[in-house]
């Protein structure tokens, strides 16, 4: 019941609310990403992580430093807390940590099928994939010729298998079906962790409802942008759109049709919440409006914190986490290139 | 003798009169006691879970949100510091436990004997009735008041481990939340005050 949670959650989930609050304490805060800024070099961006919690991830890695290293070993470090709160829950938030990781299922998935066309090696694949999302036949992808191939030999026997039922062709897998194949498999997705959440009701039913209506919005957005002159109809591009969030469904039909920028923007603009975010760009420049939605997306996974006894602090936690890394990846690049002058061009501070 | 207005007409309301005086005081004793140790327990396990996780990174914690040692296995992980100071959440919710306990024994030294001819008489009546309120407005006091310190102190110990200038100020308004136990126990005290039973 709404508003009674306080009474009985804390019996499963109280233990693992207070570990994941105690996991966000130690986020990266603006001075440290001041400091890093300022790094020549990577070794001192090294030294200077090995202040904060990643110190004895890092440790450890011979001199000259690769900015993947780097990456690795943050998600390395992501990876272990994960499972530890994974290990220690019960249902139903076991399974709520789990849905967590299939949007990673999803990008490895694509990864390797791209990959495999492409012909590169199976084995450098699976080391770029993430590890969240890494299953145990997930080799044997290499192998399939279509996606009904597939489905049969690998995907039935993972948690990614209901999404199939709307993708399953016979055609073969080239780039642009591939793409779609990930946009309606991120659909079902997104639309499943929904009704779960929907299920599960209380403070956690109405935040995660809301973060994930965002997070459905953003890729509406993203698909049409990224569309914008390619072959991919209206109606293909209408199927991609997810069926719940603030843009469905009159949203979605004007998105559907738009076919610039600028025409985005005019749809987008009709809800106040987002209207906020297209208002910090100016006409005709669309490469800030990803960091516009990453830097949303912390702030409403930064206000689900505000609430205590419920699971959304678990979904915010990976989230930060991740925009942390990506982070971390350009300061890295940046330095390593030596264009610190660009390095504020895409770093959002969480704190 | 039985009240005249329920002389013949109500099956239910005679049964009810029947029951003896000490029935509802032995239930009523029993009630201030079971319950208040029901919302105690319930408020120590709310406030317990969050300060043992959130003790793991922010040890210091313990020691002022003193933890009982029943929970032994878990504190293996968090370190705790033996010296303990006093004032703490959990002893927030003991005290609901021991308010309970106080009004029982107050109540059971107010039980005396009457003979049976006076068993059914409107002064034992009262003072049965009496003795039974006063259980169960301790009891249900108690239990809300130690879930309300339960969740107090759960959210109390999460945002101390992250800055512990926020401890006394929660602690504040923990006090006004332990102030409904102690209403219960004053409401109580006074309803068993007029437990009197009729003198041979």
């Amino acid at each position: 019941m709404y508003g009674f949670e306080a009474m009985t959650f804390n019996i499963h989930g109280g233990y693992l609310e207070a570990i994941v609050r105690g996991y966000r304490s130690g986020l990266l805060t603006a001075a440290d990403y001041n400091n890093l800024c300022q790094c020549e070099t990577l070794d001192d961006i090294k030294m200077h992580l090995s202040a904060t919690e990643y110190g004895t991830y890092l440790q450890n890695e011979p001199s000259p430093l690769h900015t993947t290293t780097i990456v690795e070993k943050c998600t390395l470090k992501l990876v272990d807390e994960y499972k530890h709160m994974l290990t220690q829950a019960t249902e139903p938030l076991s399974t709520f940590l789990e849905y967590i990781t299939y949007g990673h299922m999803i990008d490895n998935v694509v990864l390797i099928v791209t990959g495999t066309l492409h012909e590169r090696d199976v084995q450098e694949l699976l080391e770029k994939c993430h590890p969240l999302g890494m299953f145990d036949s997930i080799a044997t992808l290499a192998v399939a010729q279509n996606m009904r191939e597939l489905y049969r030999l690998v995907l039935v026997d993972t948690p990614l298998a209901p999404y199939f039922s709307e993708c399953i062709t016979s055609e073969d897998l080239d780039d642009m079906n591939i793409e779609i194949m990930r946009n309606t498999l991120y659909k079902a997705y997104l639309e499943d962790f929904y009704r779960f959440c929907q299920k599960l009701g209380g403070a956690t039913a109405e935040l995660m409802s809301d973060l994930l209506a965002f997070e459905a919005d953003r890729r509406a957005v993203n698909i049409t942008i990224n569309s914008i002159g390619t072959e991919l109809t209206r109606e293909d591009r209408r199927k991609l759109y997810s069926n719940f969030g603030l843009l469905y469904p009159y949203g979605h039909e004007e998105l559907a049709i738009c076919e610039d920028i600028d025409q985005v923007r005019g749809a987008m603009e009709k809800y106040p919440p987002y209207q906020s975010i297209f208002s910090k760009l100016s006409y005709g420049e669309s490469q800030m409006l990803d960091k516009a939605f990453y830097e949303e997306e912390v702030k409403r996974l930064c206000l689900s914190f505000e609430q205590q006894f419920h699971y959304a602090v678990f979904f915010a936690y990976m989230r930060l986490r991740e925009q942390e890394i990506r982070n971390l990846m350009w300061i890295s690049e940046c330095v390593a290139q030596n264009q610190k002058s660009r390095v504020h061009d895409s770093v959002v501070f969480i704190f | 003798m039985d009240s005249t207005m329920v002389t013949s007409s109500s099956s239910w309301g005679q049964a009810l009169l029947r029951i003896s005086p000490y029935t509802f005081s032995a239930i009523g004793i029993a009630i201030s006691i079971g319950v208040s140790v029901l919302g105690a327990a319930w408020g120590i396990y709310i406030t317990g879970s969050s300060l043992i996780g959130a003790a793991i990174k922010a040890p210091r914690i313990t020691s002022k949100n003193l933890i009982r040692c029943y929970l032994s296995p878990l504190t293996v992980f968090a370190v705790i510091k033996l010296w303990a100071v006093a004032a703490t959440f959990v002893i927030f919710c003991e005290a609901v436990a021991i308010y309970g306990v106080i009004v029982a024994i107050i109540l059971q030294t107010k039980l005396d004997s009457v003979p049976k001819s006076k068993m059914y008489d409107p002064e034992s009546m009262r003072a049965g009735y009496a003795i039974f309120a006063s259980g169960i407005i301790v009891g249900f006091a108690n239990l809300v008041c130690g879930l309300c310190v339960g969740i107090i102190g759960s959210s109390c110990a999460l945002s101390d481990a992250q800055n512990s200038t926020l401890f006394v100020k929660i602690l504040v308004i923990e006090i006004f939340g332990s102030a409904l136990g102690l209403f219960g126990v004053i409401v109580g005290i006074i309803m068993s005050a007029q437990a009197t039973w009729p003198t041979k």
